[in-house]
């Protein structure tokens, strides 16, 4: 079965989509993510959906539940690049995506993610200090 | 000459919809129109595989009264017992968020479906240019 490849940057889990997905490629894809956080210490995962054309109910429940299951294995998603067409959509199927946090594009994604890791670093060294 | 397209597996959902998204292309459809449609037919095709235990949607393309794309779905399934609560946000008897049904008739212009118990569920969506 085919696979949607995730990569890692620094601390954070980089997925971009590509293709039309059908159900099972996303609920794999959900799975793949969940252990891949573990393996490595993922920090961040950051969610490239600027190339889908739609996102439906069941791939919006697929974002929300990455981002769910990420944040019990502290790790936060940004899903990003979102095209304004689906959003429009997104939000008259009464998909709001709660608990996702967007951003416009893969670089502010991506310092959404890193930001917070400095935060935590910075926390880390002024309790060492203390 | 309508297209007809079997709905018995996953990858099925994604060929309405890439159908669904050529016929709208070809319209003229703009690209709000176009998502939303498509998204329409996602829920609409889920919902024939899911619960319908499959099915066929048909696609037409309108040019009266002015440019439309109608898409019908069709199963044999086992029915809807409450076609009015069906259609209410956050009515499931699936594993989904039940936005399915409601959501879809607010991405479409017009929107019909008669169901009848142990024979199964009729969802006609228009779309207008």
């Amino acid at each position: 079965m085919d696979r949607i490849p995730i990569l890692k940057i620094g601390d954070a889990l980089l997925v971009t989509i590509q293709v039309d997905m059908h159900d099972r490629l996303a609920t794999a894809l959900e799975e793949d993510l969940t252990s891949k956080i573990v393996a490595v210490g993922a920090r961040g995962v950051l969610i490239d959906i600027s190339a889908l054309e739609i996102v439906d109910s069941f791939m919006g429940r697929t974002l929300a539940n990455i981002a769910s299951v990420s944040r019990m294995l502290d790790a936060e998603t940004v899903v990003v690049g979102m095209r304004p067409a689906v959003a429009i959509t997104l939000v008259e199927l009464g998909l709001e995506l709660p608990g996702v946090k967007t951003a416009l594009n893969a670089e502010r994604g991506m310092a959404l993610i890193q930001h917070r890791t400095a935060d935590e670093s910075e926390q880390a060294e002024a309790d060492d200090d203390a | 000459m309508p297209d007809k397209l079997p709905i018995r597996a996953g990858d099925d959902v994604v060929r309405v919809r890439q159908q669904v998204r050529a016929r709208a292309v070809e319209i003229g459809f703009s690209l709000v129109d176009q998502t939303k449609i498509i998204t329409a037919a996602s829920e609409l095709a889920r919902n024939t595989l899911d619960y319908g235990g499959g099915g066929e949607a048909t696609i037409d393309v309108l040019a009266v009264p002015k440019p439309g794309l109608r898409i019908t779905f069709e199963d044999q399934g086992p029915g809807i017992p409450d076609v009015d609560t069906a259609l209410k946000d956050g009515f499931t008897t699936g594993n989904g968020l039940g936005l399915g049904l409601g959501g879809a008739r607010r991405l479409v212009n017009d929107f019909a479906i008669t169901s009848k118990l142990g024979q199964g569920t009729q969802v006609i969506i228009t779309r207008w240019k």
